[in-house]
């Protein structure tokens, strides 16, 4: 199965056998890729009907829900890793959603698409409006990325709520970049997180 | 010539031991009517033990001998349909206190309850744990061991969630489709004015009518009642609006300024209320309408709904429509979450159909690939 980049990443992170919660896991892929890869027990929260449909399809357990209103439903350390890719710019408060993914979760992986890659730098820079790229494919007025966030933002972020780094990645394109400069040259970036 | 079995097969069992009931009482001579579709296989693992809701029964597939209609779940129920009976063996048994051949209340009392007559309202308050306790009963003389899976829709769900809860063991996941783990107040006053409509009939004599013609117009009112709260208030709207009926003289839609069913709705539902008469039992409404009212699975385990599912290893699926108001998707979310409290495996999702609370006996493709996927595991 092809993965998207920011998902083959966690996938190949994430330990064999391990429980995991995927927020906002989309149509599955990521989890039936761990459970049939690595035996993962994975659960998903996935607010779009039609793609719980699809995981329950695949047989995996997901919840239809909001990743701001619902991770509170979840007890404390219930997962090993607990997952937010692509995910943390749509939601209302990326902070609070942050800090419950680190509650449920012994670790979290969190990946988000960085507003500070040059070509978006660039297109705002040049075009002096709301850069639409390839990554960011949406007009302004209907994208569901409400949070713009750069890499620089999310580290201040994690700095400020006291989140520790395990790991990162950066990726442009589906190949990995240096941590140097990664602000403006990488287009996607994965954080390993804990508390 | 082929040994091929008939695509179903209509039973009755007799239960050898009587049944303990939640009420505290006993009852003897229990019989279940079922209806089977498809094959057991050889280590019997191949049975999904389907739950009807409250005014169906087991004819799920074959044509209800009442009425003459197709079973109710034919939509879903069938070879390579959701529910695909070239794999699967289903069962499907008439609830007890049900009409169609269970006992209930029409069944002829046994001799040291009332001699030679049917129990009426002497039959015992029953329970939706009793009601599951019958079909594991009816479990055990198959020899079935362990079922492949629990559906259930409505009525059927709470069936479906109680065995779960109750006889984990038993099956190894739980299909729970627009129902609830307890009635609401809402849900019990609903039902209060069926059963209030049917004993204000004079003809339910304290339900003694016998085999002669019951409190038809109780339970009439009472059908319609509850009709409503199946449909949805867009639904109904689109379906009849205001609009006015033809007169018989060829009047076209026109007020009579009087209190005929001037309305298509009020005739519709005129319609629902008298054809249920012709094939539903008063006493079986009224027992089986306390049944669900009772029902809160969390009181049965101290208060907490997690505590009623934990250490189970079943997986869970529970499936509501947003247009449904009579249990609505927060109630499912409600037992989803002290699945997930449980820490047993459970999917939630809300579909999205315009009939309301009989969306689940409807034709929405979406519920059949959850259905298929679920089961298919």
């Amino acid at each position: 199965m092809n993965l998207r980049p920011d998902l083959a990443v966690i996938a190949a992170n994430v330990a064999p056998g391990a429980r995991v919660l995927d927020v906002g896991c989309g149509d599955g892929a990521l989890m039936a890729a761990l459970r049939d890869a690595r035996q993962v027990d994975a659960r998903g929260l996935e607010i779009d009907s039609a793609n719980v449909a699809a995981c329950v399809a695949r047989g995996l357990s997901v919840m239809q829900g909001d990743a701001d209103t619902d991770l509170a439903d979840y007890p404390d350390k219930s997962f090993d890793f607990a997952i937010l890719s692509q995910t943390l710019q749509t939601t209302m408060r990326p902070d609070l959603v942050l800090d419950q993914l680190l509650r449920i979760g012994r670790k979290a992986f969190v990946s988000f698409p960085n507003f500070a890659h040059w070509r978006v730098r660039l297109s705002l820079l040049w075009g002096g409006r709301m850069p639409v790229t390839r990554l960011l494919p949406v007009a302004w007025y209907e994208t569901p990325n409400i949070h713009h966030v750069t890499i620089d933002d999310f580290r201040a972020l994690l700095t400020a709520r006291g989140v520790k780094v395990e790991q990162a990645w950066f990726l442009a394109g589906d190949r990995s970049t240096s941590a140097a400069a990664a602000n403006l040259r990488a287009e996607h970036a994965v954080f390993l997180l804990s508390r | 010539m082929t040994n091929a079995p008939p695509l179903t097969a209509s039973h009755t069992l007799d239960l050898a031991q009587p049944l303990e009931l939640d009420g505290g009482q006993k009852l003897d001579g229990v019989r279940i009517a079922y209806e089977t579709v498809g094959t057991l296989n050889a280590d019997k693992s191949n049975a999904i033990l389907l739950f009807h809701a409250l005014t169906m029964d087991q004819h799920v597939v074959s044509t209800h001998p009442r009425t003459g209609k197709p079973g109710w779940w034919r939509n879903s129920v069938g070879p390579g349909k959701p529910i695909d009976t070239d794999r699967f063996f289903v069962i499907c048994a008439n609830v007890l206190g049900g009409c169609m051949g269970s006992t209930g209340p029409a069944s002829p009392a046994r001799a040291n309850v009332a001699g030679g007559q049917t129990y009426a309202m002497r039959f015992p308050v029953i329970t939706i744990r009793d009601m599951v306790r019958a079909q594991i009963a009816l479990l055990d003389a198959l020899g079935i061991e362990r079922v492949h899976a629990a559906v259930g829709g409505s009525m059927g769900g709470m069936l479906a969630l109680s065995l779960a809860a109750n006889f984990p063991e038993r099956t190894r996941a739980a299909l729970v489709i627009a129902s609830t783990a307890r009635h609401s107040a809402q849900n019990i006053a609903f039902h209060e004015v069926g059963r209030q409509a049917i004993m204000a009939d004079p003809k339910w004599q304290g339900g003694n009518y016998g085999s002669g013609k019951g409190p038809e117009n109780g339970l009439a009112v009472a059908r319609m009642a509850a009709h409503i709260t199946y449909l949805s208030e867009a639904g109904l709207t689109e379906k009849f609006g205001r609009r006015l009926q033809d007169r018989p003289d060829g009047t076209k839609g026109a007020k009579t300024f009087g209190f005929d069913a001037d309305f298509q709705v009020e005739s519709y539902l005129r319609h629902q209320g008298l054809s249920f008469t012709g094939r539903f039992d008063a006493n079986s409404y009224l027992y089986i309408t306390r049944a669900m009212d009772y029902f809160d699975l969390a009181e049965e385990h101290g208060g907490k709904l997690a505590e009623a599912f934990a250490g189970t290893k079943a997986r869970f699926c529970l499936v509501s429509f947003d247009t449904d108001w009579l249990y609505p998707t927060a109630e499912s979310r409600h037992v989803a979450h002290a699945l997930n409290a449980a820490g047993a495996a459970v999917s939630c999702v809300e579909l999205s159909a315009p009939y309301g609370h009989d969306s689940f006996l409807l034709d929405v493709p979406e519920l059949d690939r959850v259905i298929a996927g679920f089961l298919n595991q």
